[in-house]
C-alpha cells in the first residue's frame, strides 16, 4: 500500500525534470507533451475554423452575395466544416484522451508512445493542407463531399481534401488503439473496471467507433479519388456508378463521428460536475454504461442523414426507430447529470459554468436531433437551417462548451498555474449568449424555408440572419478574454496546488504539471472516483491537500 | 406538483402556439404539422425541466463561502433511473408509432414509391429534337419496371392515377417542368388547386433536392435514379420551390415558383402555353431574339456560371421556344421576385436561356 510519505516524493521529484518549450515542437513521446501538442495545434485550427465561420456569417448579414463569390463562399463552408470536425473537435478530444487517460487510469505513458507521437504528427501535415488549399484551388462539395458534384468542383481541391483526410483518419485510428489497449491493459492493478473514471468508458467507447467507423470512411474516400483521378466509376452515374453508396459509405463514418466528437466530452463532464458539486456521480453504472448503448447504436443509425435522398421507405423506418432510441441512453446521462447537482454545494468557477451551459445546450441539440429522427418531419427540414441549428447545438453546444469545461478545469494539472476566474467568466457569458444568438434563429429560418449552403438567400430571411451574425460576431470576441486568460494564466498565473479542487481521481494525486513518468510510486486505490462525501463521517472535512483516493493517508499531512 | 402544472400549461401551449411553420398548402403539410406540434410540446417539457433544475442550482445549492464540506454521499437511486429510463422509452415509443401513421398517411409506403432505387439510363436525349423531355409512355413503362422513391399515393388514392403528371428535371441550376399529356415545358411549375398531383423527379448532372416548404415534402433528384412525390395541393397561391441540395456555386439560386391555381386559372395557363406551332426552320438569329426577350436584365449575367449551364443543359431549339411560350406573361413578376432576392445575381433559367445562346 502507498504512503503519505511515498506519495510526497513526487512533488519533488518533478522539480528536477521539467519539460522545456521546445519539447513541444519535437517528436516526444510523452503523453502529457502529446497531449498538449494536440490541445494546442486543435485550437489553432479552431481559430481558422472560426475565421472561416465569421465570413460566412458576413456573407449571410445581406440576402445578395456580395462579401465573396459564390464559389469562395463553397470553398469557407468545405473548410469550415471540415476544420471543425477533423481538425478542432477530433483531435482535441485526442489531445485531452492523451493528456489524462494515463494520469487517470495510474499509468506512466500510453501503451505505444511511438504510435501516439506519429499520430500526432499526421495532423499538422493534414491540416495545413487543407488550409493552404485554400490559396491553391479549394474543395467546394461540402464537407459531406457527394460525388457527382464532389468530381466536378475540381481535382486539385477535391484531391487535397480526400489525402487531407485520409491521413487524419489515420491519425485517429492510431490515437484509438492507444486509448483502448492503454485503457484495457494499463489501469493500476487495485483499479477494477467499475472503478475505472468515467472519462475512460466513454474513450472506450469512442476508440470503438473510431475503429469501426474510420476504416469505411477511408474506403469511401479512396474509391472517390479513384473516380476523381483514374476516371473510373464507383460512385459516378455517368458510368454507372452509384453514388447513393457513397452516401451510405460516408455516414456510416460520419454519424458515428457526432459521437465520437461528442462522447469524450460526455466523460469529461461526468468528471467535472461531481468534483465541483462535491457529491458522488448519480448513477455510475448506468452513465458507464449508456456510453457504451450510444456507441453501439451509434453504429446504426447513419441513413437518418439520408432519408431524402435514395432511401427505401423501410430503411426510412428502420433507421428513425434507432435513431429515436439514442435518445435513452442519452437522457440517462443528462438526468444523471442533473441529479447529481443536485442538492449539491456548487462552486461556480469557469470550469462548473461551462460543463452547466454543455447541459444547458447540449439539451437543445438532444431534443431537436429526436425531431429530425422522425422522417415525415426530417423530409421537412433536412438540407436547411433547422439541421445547421441542431448540429451546432450538438457539436458547438455539446463539443466546444465540453473542451473549454475540462480545459478550465484541467489548466491546473497541465500548467501548474490557477486561471484568471474573472476572465473565464466572462469567456462563458460571452460564450452562452453567441451561441444562442447565433444559432437559435437558425430553427425559425430552417422551418420557415431556408436551405443550406447558400451564398444568397430570399430577402425575408434577413433580419433572423442578421441576428445570427451579430451572435457569430460575439462569438468569435468571446475566445480573445479567453486566449489572454490562457496564456497569461498559464506564464504569470497563481501557483495551483497538486489537488486544487480536492478531487478523487487520480491524475489529481500526482504533481501539477505531473512529473515526466507521472507517477513515483504507483497510486493504489481505496476509494472510488466520485465518493465525495463519504468519508465526512469519520474524518470531518478534509484537509486540503490530502490524498483521499489513496490508502494510508486518512487525515492530515 | 404547481411547477409541474405550470410546466404541462406551457408546454401545452407553446406547442401549439410556435407560429414556426409556413402556411399549410396541402392535406401532407397539415399531418407533419401535427406531428411537430407534438414534438414542440414534449420537447419544450423537456426544455422547461432541464433549464429549470439548473437555474434552481444555480441559486440553489451554491457553496457558501467558507464551506469546506462535501455534499450528500448519494450514489443513485434504482426507481428514480427507472422513472427518467422508462419515461424516454415511452416517448420515443410514441413518436415512432405516431410517425410511421404520419408517412403511412402522406403516401410513404406507396409501393410504387417506397421501393428499392431502380437505376435508369439518364433522361435527356442527347442530341435533342425529342419534345417533351420524357415521353408519357416510357415513363409509364418504367414506373412497372422499377419502383421509385419518394412519396407516392396515399393509401386511399393507391392505383387511381393521379389527375396531373408532371416531370421534373433538376439542372444546374434551374427546375424544367415538362407536362407529357399536354407537351408544355416550363421554368415554373402550375398546378390546379384539389387535383393530385404527381412529380417526377430526376436529375441531370448532380444531385438536387426538391424541396415544397409551404407542402412539407422533400425528395433528393439523383442523376441515374428515379424519384416522386405525390401530394393534392389545397390552397390557390403561389410558393417557392426550393434546391435543398449542395449543387454548385449557384445552388443558392436554384429556385423557381410554384403556382397553384383556381382551375379555370389553371386551364387558362395550360391554353396559352400549349405549343402551338412545329416549325424545325427556327433559325439562331430567331433564338436570340427570342432569348432577348426573356432575358431580364444587363446585369445579371456571370459568364462563371453560365457557359457550364449552357453545355450541360442539352435543351435544344425547340425546348428553349417552348419555355420561351411559358415565360413572357410571367416575367414582370419574375423581375420583381428575382430583384428582391438577389440583386447582384442571376435568375437560374433566365440566365441560362441566355447562356444556351
Ligand atoms: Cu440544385
Amino acid at each position: 500500500m502507498t504512503t503519505q510519505a511515498e506519495m510526497q516524493i513526487a512533488p519533488s521529484a518533478h522539480a528536477h525534470v521539467e519539460r522545456k518549450w521546445w519539447h513541444y515542437f519535437t517528436f516526444c513521446e510523452d503523453h502529457k507533451v502529446i497531449g498538449l501538442q494536440y490541445l494546442v495545434t486543435a485550437f489553432f485550427f479552431y481559430a481558422i475554423g472560426g475565421a472561416l465561420a465569421t465570413a460566412i456569417r458576413t456573407e449571410l448579414a445581406t440576402p445578395a452575395s456580395d462579401f465573396v463569390s459564390p464559389n469562395t463562399y463553397n470553398s469557407l463552408l468545405t473548410l469550415h466544416g471540415t476544420i471543425m470536425i477533423f481538425l478542432w473537435i477530433i483531435p482535441a478530444g485526442a489531445g485531452l484522451a492523451n493528456y489524462l487517460i494515463p494520469l487517470m487510469v495510474g499509468a506512466r505513458d500510453m501503451a505505444f508512445p511511438k504510435m501516439n507521437a506519429m499520430a500526432f504528427w499526421m495532423v499538422p501535415p493534414a491540416g495545413l493542407m487543407l488550409v493552404l488549399s485554400f490559396f491553391l484551388e479549394s474543395p467546394q462539395a461540402g464537407w459531406t463531399s457527394y460525388p457527382p458534384l464532389s468530381l466536378m468542383t475540381g481535382k486539385v481541391g477535391e484531391g487535397i481534401w480526400i489525402f487531407s483526410l485520409l491521413i487524419s483518419g489515420t491519425s485517429s485510428i492510431l490515437g484509438a488503439i492507444n486509448f483502448l489497449v492503454t485503457i484495457l491493459k494499463m489501469r493500476v492493478p487495485t483499479m477494477t473496471i467499475h472503478k475505472m473514471p468515467l472519462f475512460c468508458w466513454s474513450m472506450l467507447a469512442t476508440a470503438g467507433l473510431i475503429l469501426v467507423g474510420t476504416p469505411v470512411l477511408a474506403g469511401a474516400l479512396i474509391l472517390l479519388a479513384f473516380d476523381l483521378l483514374a476516371g473510373t466509376s464507383f460512385f459516378n452515374p455517368m458510368g454507372g456508378g452509384d453514388p447513393i453508396v457513397y452516401q451510405h459509405m460516408f455516414w456510416f463514418y460520419s454519424h458515428p463521428a457526432v459521437y465520437i466528437m461528442v462522447l469524450p466530452l460526455f466523460g469529461a463532464i461526468s468528471e467535472i460536475l461531481p468534483v465541483h458539486a462535491r457529491k458522488p456521480i448519480f448513477g455510475y453504472k448506468a452513465i458507464a454504461y449508456s456510453s457504451l448503448v450510444i456507441s453501439f447504436l451509434g453504429l446504426i443509425v447513419w441513413a437518418h442523414h439520408m432519408f431524402t435522398s435514395g432511401t427505401p421507405a423501410w430503411l426510412r423506418m428502420f433507421f428513425m426507430i434507432t435513431t429515436m432510441i439514442i435518445a435513452v441512453p442519452t437522457g440517462i446521462k443528462v438526468f444523471g447529470w442533473l441529479a447529481t447537482i443536485w442538492g449539491g454545494k456548487i462552486s461556480y468557477n469557469s470550469a462548473m459554468l461551462f460543463a452547466m451551459g454543455f447541459i444547458a445546450v447540449f439539451v437543445i441539440g438532444g431534443i431537436t436531433g429526436v425531431m429530425l429522427a422522425a422522417v415525415p418531419f426530417d423530409i421537412h427540414v433536412h438540407d436547411t437551417y433547422f439541421v445547421v441549428a441542431h448540429l451546432h447545438y450538438v457539436l458547438f453546444g455539446g463539443s466546444v462548451f465540453g473542451i473549454y469545461a475540462a480545459i478550465y478545469h484541467w489548466f491546473p494539472k497541465i500548467t501548474g498555474r490557477m486561471v484568471n476566474e474573472t476572465l473565464g467568466q466572462i469567456h462563458f457569458v460571452l460564450t452562452f449568449i453567441g451561441m444562442n444568438l447565433t444559432f437559435m434563429p437558425m430553427h425559425e429560418l430552417g422551418l420557415m424555408g431556408m436551405n443550406r449552403r447558400i451564398a444568397f438567400y430570399d430577402a425575408r430571411f434577413t433580419s433572423l440572419n442578421q441576428l445570427a451574425t451579430v451572435g457569430s460576431y460575439i462569438l468569435a470576441v468571446s475566445t480573445v478574454p479567453f486566449l489572454i486568460n490562457a496564456v497569461w494564466s498559464w506564464m504569470k498565473g497563481a501557483k495551483a496546488t497538486d489537488n486544487p479542487w480536492n478531487a478523487l481521481t487520480l491524475e489529481w494525486q500526482t504533481s501539477s504539471p505531473p512529473a515526466i513518468e507521472n507517477f513515483e510510486v504507483l497510486p493504489v486505490l481505496t476509494t472510488g472516483p466520485y465518493d465525495y462525501g463519504e468519508h465526512q463521517s469519520e474524518e470531518g472535512k478534509l484537509p486540503p491537500g490530502a490524498s483521499p483516493a489513496l490508502s494510508g493517508s486518512s487525515s492530515g499531512s | 406538483m404547481l411547477a409541474g402544472i405550470i410546466l404541462t400549461l406551457a408546454s401545452l401551449w407553446y406547442g401549439q402556439n410556435h407560429g414556426l411553420m409556413p402556411v399549410q398548402a396541402s392535406n401532407d403539410a397539415a399531418l407533419v404539422d401535427g406531428l411537430f406540434d407534438t414534438m414542440m410540446t414534449i420537447g419544450t417539457a423537456i426544455f422547461l425541466l432541464v433549464w429549470g433544475v439548473l437555474i434552481i442550482c444555480l441559486f440553489k445549492f451554491r457553496r457558501k463561502p467558507g464551506d469546506e464540506t462535501d455534499g450528500p454521499a448519494i450514489e443513485g437511486n434504482i426507481p428514480l433511473e427507472i422513472v427518467w429510463t422508462a419515461i424516454p422509452v415511452a416517448i420515443v415509443l410514441v413518436l415512432g408509432i405516431y410517425s410511421f401513421d404520419v408517412y403511412n398517411s402522406m403516401g410513404g409506403f406507396d409501393p410504387d414509391a417506397a421501393g428499392d432505387p431502380g437505376v435508369q439510363v439518364a433522361m435527356l436525349s442527347e442530341g435533342g429534337s425529342a419534345m417533351p423531355l420524357m415521353d408519357a409512355a416510357s415513363s409509364k413503362k418504367a414506373r412497372h419496371n422499377h419502383m421509385a422513391l419518394g412519396i407516392g399515393a396515399s393509401p386511399d388514392e393507391i392505383g387511381v392515377a393521379p389527375d396531373v403528371t408532371v416531370n421534373v428535371l433538376g439542372m444546374q441550376y434551374a427546375w424544367i417542368f415538362t407536362y407529357p399529356d399536354l407537351g408544355i415545358t416550363s421554368g415554373e411549375l402550375h398546378l390546379p388547386a384539389n387535383k393530385n398531383v404527381r412529380l417526377n423527379l430526376k436529375a441531370q448532372d448532380v444531385i438536387h433536392a426538391f424541396w415544397l416548404p409551404e407542402f412539407r415534402i422533400k425528395q433528393d433528384t439523383i442523376p441515374g435514379i428515379e424519384s416522386e412525390l405525390r401530394f393534392t395541393p389545397t390552397r390557390v397561391g403561389d410558393y417557392p420551390i426550393v434546391c435543398a441540395e449542395l449543387c454548385g456555386a449557384y445552388h443558392g439560386g436554384m429556385a423557381s415558383r410554384l403556382y397553384v391555381q383556381a382551375p379555370e386559372d389553371y386551364d387558362k395557363w395550360v391554353q396559352e402555353s400549349m405549343p402551338i406551332v412545329e416549325n424545325d426552320s427556327q433559325t439562331a438569329a430567331d433564338l436570340e431574339k427570342l432569348a432577348s426577350t426573356v432575358a431580364l436584365g444587363e446585369n445579371r449575367s456571370d459568364a462563371d456560371y453560365l457557359v457550364p449551364a449552357a453545355h450541360q443543359m442539352g435543351l435544344d431549339a425547340k425546348a428553349l421556344e417552348q419555355l420561351h411560350y411559358t415565360m413572357p406573361h410571367d416575367s414582370m413578376r419574375h423581375d420583381a421576385i428575382s430583384h428582391e432576392l438577389m440583386p447582384h445575381d442571376s435568375m437560374p433559367h433566365d440566365s441560362m436561356l441566355r447562356a444556351s445562346l
